[in-house]
């Protein structure tokens, strides 16, 4: 129950209300001054948030948009849509991808930032420190299309670095296209989001880490704990409860294995039969080959299943006294 | 206070320090790579070994890129966007934000529950795509504009910024008179310089970066941003290698001047695309740092 709790913090005790001289309508009216800074807001938010999520309803119809019939003369076929995808050719490796690829994503990619910041605590050069933050988190704010363009650059068989390391100390002979081999598409995937991620990640656990009270360590010092036992036996233990809020975060996005680095890494159709996730098959049957019903009925089945991973992450976190909201 | 290391701490700080520096390498290489690359010739660069330093140097690649309409467009298209679309976002998210400050706003808990109810369910992308086609958005500039002008997660921030303001000065200024409207430009604003260029960068960077939604919704050439026509053109050089199907000019630019083959020529067009990031990052730094802190204890 996400809204419930987050209402709860969000809103505080309301003030006591104002003498009730009017009714709620007059005094709606009254404050217009007020509810003008709010209603241009609701009335984007309704449009752009909640019109779409009437056109769910297409998920159980045959819609066509080039009839230019209104939604609602289309005819309702129940669930057609969810049973033809389920019975889909591709349904079983869309599945496995999207499983595989997230699960990948969140036990190497989430320790990452961890071990990342861990080892960042340790330096006591500001300046070598600073200057390690500032080259890692940078790759956080280009899009994907640049890390892309990189990954693809480094990995090419023209001038590609990768290929020229590994002709240099023998390990091949011929350069490997490794964006067009499907054994090599987990790992690529994965590197590159880490590449991409770990240095911005890591700044939720350095400022846990900074708030750990230093007379630990100089305890720790004094009883001779080596640095090793100090991360071990202090600085972990500190940081566990932001570790827990944020691995129920990303438990509650186990679905969401990726879209734009998908689509812009696995340009090769050869891949497909690896990299082919929900969400790509969704935007490539929705508007490639224009069958909307039946995408929006597989966004649906997906939409669904992440509810319920986010409520039960929510309901994970409360047990463990760590409740996210 | 002077403190003996002992012998095996010495040994893991000498790891940590090789396994940092490399990884900083291994994040600065890429681009040191591409930027070499971008200022080699181009028929060198495909004999391959073009590493940390240019072979036969040349501007040539820059100066195609700086001549080619379809990118010079794209680029202005990009600033536009990025201009009109950050102070819309910003200004409409935080009037937003104040209004549901407000403790005497009618219908405060009801528009809560609403914009919240947002960040957990959407309509997906292909209701979202027929909803802005219906409203034939498609091809216009406003697309890029006015879907993402309210940011429910910018709005909580904001608010949580406001609410941190000290009450008396917005209750002195009522009592001098001034306006609810008053009280946001003349009072709200100024003192929310901080969280305004926290939000304002990631907003920014958002609508610079985003290739995506122009992807689906835009067909006229002279509305794609810069983002989306590299896409292009790096897709079309892998289907080069493939077909003979070449469908972006910048690809038949680069067969019109023999001497620049895609690679280089393609890595100059990364770089000027990254260039804008790079250049204001540096001074970003302690804002985005502080943004990132203040979205996460919100959660």
């Amino acid at each position: 129950m996400p809204q419930a709790t987050t209402e709860q913090q969000l809103l505080p005790v309301p003030p006591p209300p104002k003498p009730r001289s009017k009714s709620p309508i007059a005094r709606f009216f009254r404050q217009w001054d007020i509810q003008l800074m709010v209603i241009p807001g609701i009335i984007l938010v309704f449009i752009f948030s909640y019109l779409p999520m009437y056109g769910i309803l297409t998920g159980f119809m045959d819609y066509n948009l080039f009839t230019g019939a209104h939604i609602w003369e289309n005819p309702w076929v129940g669930f057609k849509h969810f049973e033809a995808f389920f019975h889909a050719p591709e349904f079983g490796r869309l599945i496995r991808n999207t499983v595989v690829i997230s699960l990948l994503k969140f036990f190497i990619g989430f320790p990452a930032p961890i071990i990342l910041a861990l080892l960042l605590n340790e330096v006591r050069h500001m300046f070598f420190k600073r200057t390690i933050q500032t080259i890692t988190y940078l790759p956080h704010f280009l899009s994907w299309v640049i890390v892309a363009g990189l990954a693809m650059a480094m990995l090419s068989t023209e001038n590609g670095s990768v290929n020229m390391i590994l002709q240099q100390v023998g390990a091949i002979d011929e350069p490997i296209n490794f964006l067009s081999m499907k054994e090599y598409f987990w790992p690529i995937l994965i590197s590159v989001n880490v590449w991409k991620e770990i240095g911005f990640n890591s700044i939720v656990y350095l400022a846990a880490i900074a708030s750990v009270d230093p007379h630990l360590y100089e305890a720790a010092d004094i009883d001779g704990a080596s640095k090793f036992k100090q991360i071990y036996l202090i600085t972990l233990p500190s940081i566990i409860p932001v570790v827990v809020i944020f691995m129920i975060l990303a438990i509650g996005n186990l679905l969401n294995a990726g879209f734009e680095d998908i689509l812009l890494l696995a340009t090769n159709p050869v891949l497909r039969s690896v990299s082919d996730v929900i969400d790509t098959y969704v935007y490539r049957v929705g508007l490639g080959t224009h069958r909307y019903s039946y995408a929006v009925a597989i966004g649906l089945f997906k939409a669904v299943i992440s509810i319920g991973m986010l409520s039960m992450a929510n309901l994970l976190a409360r047990r463990s006294g760590n409740s996210l909201w | 206070m002077l403190k003996r290391i002992s012998f095996s701490d010495k040994v893991m700080l000498v790891v940590i320090y090789t396994m940092l520096t490399l990884l900083a390498f291994s994040a600065l290489y890429p681009f040191w790579n591409a930027l070499v690359v971008s200022f080699n010739v181009g028929v060198d660069t495909a004999k391959g070994g073009i590493t940390f330093w240019p072979r036969e140097f040349t501007l040539e690649n820059y100066q195609v890129i700086l001549k080619d309409d379809r990118l010079i467009n794209g680029f202005l298209i990009s600033i536009a966007r990025v201009v009109i679309g950050t102070v819309s976002s910003i200004f409409m998210t935080a009037l937003l934000a104040f209004g549901m400050t407000r403790a005497d706003l009618i219908g405060r808990k009801f528009y809560m529950i609403f914009f919240v109810f947002t960040m957990y369910f959407g309509g997906g992308l292909i209701p979202t795509y027929l909803l802005i086609r219906s409203l034939g958005m498609m091809d216009t500039f406003a697309v890029f504009i006015i879907p993402s002008l309210i940011s429910v997660w910018n709005m909580i921030i904001f608010r949580t910024f406001f609410k941190g303001l000290p009450v008396g000065l917005e209750e002195s200024a009522s009592i001098d008179g001034c306006s609810t409207w008053g009280i946001f430009f003349k009072i709200i604003l100024p003192l929310s310089g901080p969280v305004i260029a926290t939000l304002a960068l990631f907003t920014a960077v958002g609508h610079w970066n985003d290739w995506f939604m122009p992807s689906i919704y835009i067909t006229n050439d002279k509305l794609l941003p810069i983002q989306t026509i590299l896409r292009q053109t790096l897709n079309s050089n892998i289907v080069s290698g493939q077909s003979s199907v070449l469908d972006s000019a910048s690809v038949a630019l680069m067969q019109q001047t023999k001497k620049v083959t895609s690679k280089s020529l393609t890595m100059a067009m990364m770089i000027v695309v990254t260039l804008p990031i790079i250049s204001v990052y540096p001074f970003l730094q302690k804002y985005f740092v502080k943004g990132v802190l203040v979205g996460s204890l919100k959660e």
